[in-house]
């Protein structure tokens, strides 16, 4: 593992570079805009990003607080196997579908869902996930203040203002301040129950991130409309670039995640071998 | 152009920035298990 970490990170940089290359040079220029349309580039793969690390955080938070009580437990695996069904069921069922959703997405979040507690599941233990949950609440919130930071690097030039208090961008700020608060949680509480305290705020947290998601399908906001689904369009070519820079954002995030979990494990087996040791200290001055 | 440059910079220095708190905290935490392996 140690001799493919350099290589990850060597592929994951050359990968961002061309990704700056695509975004900047290569991508075309949106006629209205003008280039300050780059930052797209930037912004919504960073907020695909931390949507996905939330998510992952959400499904650790669950095993972390079901895997102990085997009832709970097996519930839980059903209901993420009737999940996975029902979305592929709806998908062929439900007509209409809401404009710009395909009914492939539908099946295959369901099945994503699915894929990713069971992936999870198979291979992380209960007090592992745990530290998955940090890491990737972490990132996420990396992710997300990348978010908030070129949001209104775009709207002050487009929009006349760097802020409005609208849904998307209120709820975004929202579920920023969930995962700090999460994060505080994690830091300065010194109680044995943080990690249950934290796993069911983290689930709470979660379900703001459907409400960002979605928030400009449901209401009327100053936000602009989904390119890809919701009925937006956009040219191939922008789709190419914003896809490349997705890869290679996911692929550094991998990575970060990666290095961060390595560190969490260290962390708390360091923690133990203390706490250990100051057991074991007074007995040992008698 | 210069909204591009800013959004661009920002987000670089806040993932290296990060990575910087993730460097700190391994020495930190190596300086820990030397202290450990000592005793």
């Amino acid at each position: 593992m140690k001799r493919v970490f350099p290589i990850l990170a060597l592929l994951t940089a050359v990968l961002l570079s061309c990704a700056l290359y695509e975004a900047l040079v290569a991508a075309p220029t949106e006629q209205t805009m003008g280039n300050v349309q780059r930052i797209f580039y930037y912004h919504v793969p960073s907020a695909w990003t931390a949507f996905l690390l939330f998510f992952i955080n959400f499904v650790c938070s669950i095993q972390y607080l079901v895997r102990p009580n085997p009832v709970a437990d097996k519930l839980t695996n059903w209901t993420v196997i009737a999940i996975g069904i029902a979305a592929c069921i709806a998908a062929f069922v439900i007509r209409p579908l809401p404009e710009g959703i395909e009914p492939s997405s539908v099946a295959t979040t369901g099945l994503a869902i699915a894929g990713f507690y069971f992936l999870i599941r198979k291979c992380f233990s209960q007090p592992r996930t745990d530290a998955l949950a940090v890491v990737t609440a972490e990132v996420g919130v990396v992710f997300c203040t990348v978010v908030l930071v070129t949001g209104p690097l775009w709207a002050r030039p487009v929009w006349g203002i760097w802020w409005t208090w609208d849904v998307r961008l209120t709820s975004t700020l929202v579920l920023w301040l969930i995962y700090v608060s999460y994060l505080m949680l994690r830091r300065f509480s010194t109680s044995g129950q943080t990690p249950v305290l934290a796993a069911a705020l983290a689930v709470f947290g979660a379900l703001d991130v459907p409400l960002v998601y979605f928030s400009i399908w449901i209401f009327r906001t100053q936000h602009p409309q989904p390119v890809i689904g919701g009925g937006g369009s956009i040219d191939p070519r922008m789709l190419h670039v914003l896809l490349i820079n997705w890869l290679a954002f996911l692929c550094f995030a991998a990575l970060v995640c990666w290095s961060r979990y390595r560190l969490e494990i260290l962390q708390r087996e360091v923690e133990e071998t203390q706490a250990l040791e100051a057991l074991l200290e007074p007995r040992s001055s008698r | 152009m210069n909204f591009l440059y800013a959004a661009y910079t920002a987000t670089w220095i806040i993932h290296i920035t990060y990575l910087g708190t993730l460097v700190r905290r391994y020495h930190r935490l190596s300086g820990e298990i030397e202290e450990l392996k000592k005793k």
